[in-house]
């Protein structure tokens, strides 16, 4: 089964990683993957996505307007950034914590996250939203939230991978001596989620 | 062979150095830094791997490396290809003993580049036969036969991927290292009458590309990189390329009644395969990312060969004539080709306002110092600030707004002068980084000084090449083949080419900087001043700052005059960010009630 996956958040926050595990996952099941995201002048603060593809005849790493089955949104404002990309009756899995783009205190600009989360709510109807920032603290490191992201998706059944299948990811992609901590966030995501 | 999960352009290492590479060398530019530093990262012992100065002197190295019988590869971005176009055009007429790769990537976009060039256009201007790969799996594999060719023809060829190649990733095939070929290099011999350029050899080795160019059109017309594929009695065809391939294939889909023409080698055209795909055909359209080159050479072969084939694209206005291509905007110009029904997007409410991200200079940036010193120091003067090429660049943005040009490496350094010469009332400032500075700045500062200029040159130094990565450079004291060596000293080489002032200062110390400034701007002639301070994300940050509530009197001076990422507002009181602050100090000097503090010991 092909799936097309974006995951789409602010620079710093993991999201070529969690990329990479779900690719990993993907290639232990033998499913071609293909994935494309934004580098260069794309720095921390700055919006980043990537593309995720997985299955059978797929050419491109990039897909079209309106056909992913997934978005993975790691910040309310970037989710609805790339919510267009989504399809009619695609899923959202939303980390409901803002990040204040640096120009907002230049220009005294306001942003909240509430508005995004309304939004994305009225337009959305398969749409699971937690607070992936206070887990983080719950667990004591901001450095998991991909972890928190990517156990989110999993519980929720919108990869095709199980828990096990992607801490094996983990083991075989991230440092090893940080697997405790990523497994115990991938297990945090499993209760909130459920 | 085993699959791995690879970025393009580790595909394009990898693939190099499956196919016997012995050297690369380079300079760092987006989207092709990563095939030089996967090399280096991932060499067999016996790989000689360099960050060169600049392109021309990477190109140069990987020349005389090829002389010898050595499988080399040289990369760089579509505007390095400039810098290093004079040795380019020669190397096309002496030609290579061992096979050669010029691997320049393109930015269609442009997403981080000065210019949208298109190098196949290149190609065709140097007659040096050039590869266009549309997907990761088959930039790996084309990347073998790139050297294949180079060494059957004894020239340099081009490699040229887009930056959705570059920086896509995919599962692909890859050889085990058993597989890999390995070439011994012979060791370079002596011949003047090959390897000494002349005119009369010019234009004998001119007669003999022309020949081999003309054979190379009819032995690509069955290269497997170039095809026809869908219904061969389509009356519609589409001719493509590059990633805009994978556009039109996925765009397709199951609409498969058309004639497909995949152009892997732009130059020399494939004209045969073009012949046999244009024959039936009403109108074709052409989906191509940069310039219309595929549709000229179609429209060429037209008239050549006397068929009334209408061939459409760019020039048509049928397709946009500049920008990325993306599967969107490609899907609907063959929906509109075609006649087929464009699929009905999913209808939402309109989303609210975003917040818009634009890159700036990160929390703690020496930079940022350095240029609002200068600022404050040149307060009320009439000026000219001139640019250049690297994360400096960010300086334009507001507050700071202390970049006044920016056009290409090096060139701050001579429009500074030459706004000076017109303009000899105005203080006039080039900044440069210390990259920049090694790659491009030196001779533009020698003619400042021989022409008398009346300018100050600024070093932004944070040692390092920090746009592109953190590459070394001839500065930094260390080599890709990972030697610790002597730096070249920026003080040294200033004075060594008749500099007579250089002052180097921490710029994060405000008040030394801005004395600095004002003292050396004063001086008549060329001078220059040192701001030396490491990369932010290169060293371990000290304690964030801290704001006093009972002195902080809310007059947002450190925003408005700094703009730095760790300074935010929070229902609208001024708040250290603490995730992003270095502790670098700056607004503690720029604060006028002292409110600020901190910034002391390490996180």
């Amino acid at each position: 089964m092909n799936k097309n996956i974006l995951l789409c958040g602010v620079g710093g926050q993991g999201i070529v990683l969690t990329s990479k595990l779900i690719a990993t996952a993907s290639m232990a099941k033998n499913i071609p993957v293909m994935s494309a995201e934004t580098i260069g002048m794309a720095q921390k603060g700055g919006s980043v996505f990537s593309y995720l593809r997985m299955g059978e005849n797929i050419y491109s790493p990039m897909f079209s307007q309106g056909t992913a089955d997934l978005i993975i949104g790691f910040e309310p404002a970037e989710a609805v950034r790339m919510l267009p990309y989504l399809k009619s009756d695609g899923t959202v899995i939303l980390n409901s914590h803002p990040i204040m783009p640096v120009t907002a205190a230049l220009s005294g600009g306001s942003y909240n996250g509430e508005e995004m989360i309304d939004y994305l709510k009225a337009n959305v109807k398969d749409i699971c939203i937690f607070d992936a920032d206070k887990a983080c603290k719950k667990i004591g490191s901001p450095k998991v939230l991909n972890m928190l992201m990517l156990g989110a998706a999993v519980t929720r059944g919108c990869l095709p991978f199980t828990m096990e299948e992607i801490k094996t990811a983990v083991i075989n992609t991230v440092n090893p001596k940080f697997f405790d901590l990523n497994s115990a966030a991938l297990d945090e995501a499993q209760g909130l989620i459920k | 062979m085993h699959t791995e999960f690879l970025m393009g352009n580790a595909a394009i290492a990898m693939g190099a150095v499956a196919a016997g590479l012995n050297l690369i060398s380079g300079y760092p530019g987006t989207p092709s830094t990563e095939v030089l530093e996967t090399v280096a990262k991932r060499r067999p012992e016996d790989v000689y791997v360099e960050w060169s100065v600049n392109e021309k002197a990477a190109l140069e190295l990987a020349a005389g490396g090829a002389y010898s019988g050595a499988r080399t590869m040289v990369t760089m971005k579509q505007v390095g290809l400039n810098v290093a176009s004079d040795p380019l055009m020669s190397l096309a007429y002496v030609g290579v003993k061992g096979g050669m790769v010029i691997m320049v990537a393109d930015d269609p976009g442009p997403i981080s580049s000065q210019t949208e060039q298109d190098t196949r256009h290149f190609a065709a201007f140097s007659k040096l036969p050039c590869f266009d790969p549309t997907s990761v799996q088959e930039a790996y594999n084309m990347i073998q036969d790139a050297f294949a060719y180079s060494e059957k023809y004894g020239t340099p060829v081009l490699f040229r991927p887009t930056t959705r190649v570059c920086h896509g990733y995919a599962s692909i095939f890859v050889k085990d290292p058993e597989e890999y070929l390995k070439n011994t290099p012979e060791g370079f011999i002596k011949d003047s009458s090959k390897w000494v350029i002349f005119p009369r050899l010019s234009y004998n080795n001119h007669i003999k590309i022309e020949e081999r160019n003309e054979g190379l059109r009819e032995e690509f017309s069955s290269y497997p990189g170039n095809s026809i594929t869908g219904n061969s009695h389509s009356k519609k065809g589409i001719a493509t390329h590059g990633i805009s391939y994978t556009y039109v294939m996925d765009a397709l889909d199951k609409h498969t009644d058309v004639k497909i023409l995949k152009v892997a080698t732009p130059f020399p055209f494939p004209e045969r395969l073009a012949v046999e795909f244009l024959a039936g055909l009403d109108e074709v359209l052409c989906i191509e990312e940069l310039d219309p080159i595929i549709e000229r050479e179609l429209t060429y072969i037209c008239g050549k060969y006397g068929l009334h084939v209408k061939i459409r694209g760019k020039l048509s206005h049928d397709v946009k004539p500049a920008g990325e291509n993306t599967c969107g905007c490609v899907a609907e110009n063959l929906h509109l080709f075609l006649g087929t029904e464009i699929p009905k997007g999913v209808t939402r409410d309109e989303p609210p306002a975003l917040p818009v991200r634009p890159p700036v200079l990160c929390a703690g940036c020496p930079h940022r110092a350095s240029f609002f010193a200068v600022k404050e120091a040149m307060k009320v003067k009439k000026t000219a600030f001139c640019g250049d090429i690297g994360c400096y660049t960010l300086g334009n943005a507001m507050p700071l707004d202390m970049v006044d040009t920016c056009l290409c490496m090096g060139a701050g350094v001579n429009i500074t002068q030459g706004i000076g010469k017109i303009e000899p009332d105005t203080t006039c400032f080039a900044f440069v980084g210390d990259s920049t500075f090694f790659a491009a700045a030196i001779t533009g500062v020698v003619n400042a000084v021989y022409n008398q200029a009346d300018m100050t040159l600024i070093v932004l130094d944070n040692s390092t090449t920090a746009m592109t990565g953190h590459q070394p450079h001839p500065g930094t004291g260390r080599t890709m083949m990972g030697e610790i060596v002597e730096k070249i000293d920026i003080e040294a080489v200033l004075h060594g080419i008749g500099v007579k002032t250089v002052e180097t200062v921490d710029p994060l110390d405000l008040k030394s900087s801005v004395d600095c400034v004002k003292r050396v701007s004063a001086q008549k002639g060329v001078k220059a001043i040192i701001f030396r301070s490491p990369c932010a994300v290169l060293i371990k940050s000290a304690m964030p700052v801290k704001i006093d509530d009972s002195k902080c009197v809310q007059c947002k001076k450190c925003i408005r005059t700094l703009g730095c990422p760790g300074i935010v507002l929070e229902n609208g009181k001024v708040k250290i960010e603490n995730s992003l602050c270095t502790g670098c100090k700056l607004c503690t000097q720029v604060c006028p009630t002292g409110a600020i503090t901190g910034g002391e010991g390490n996180e």
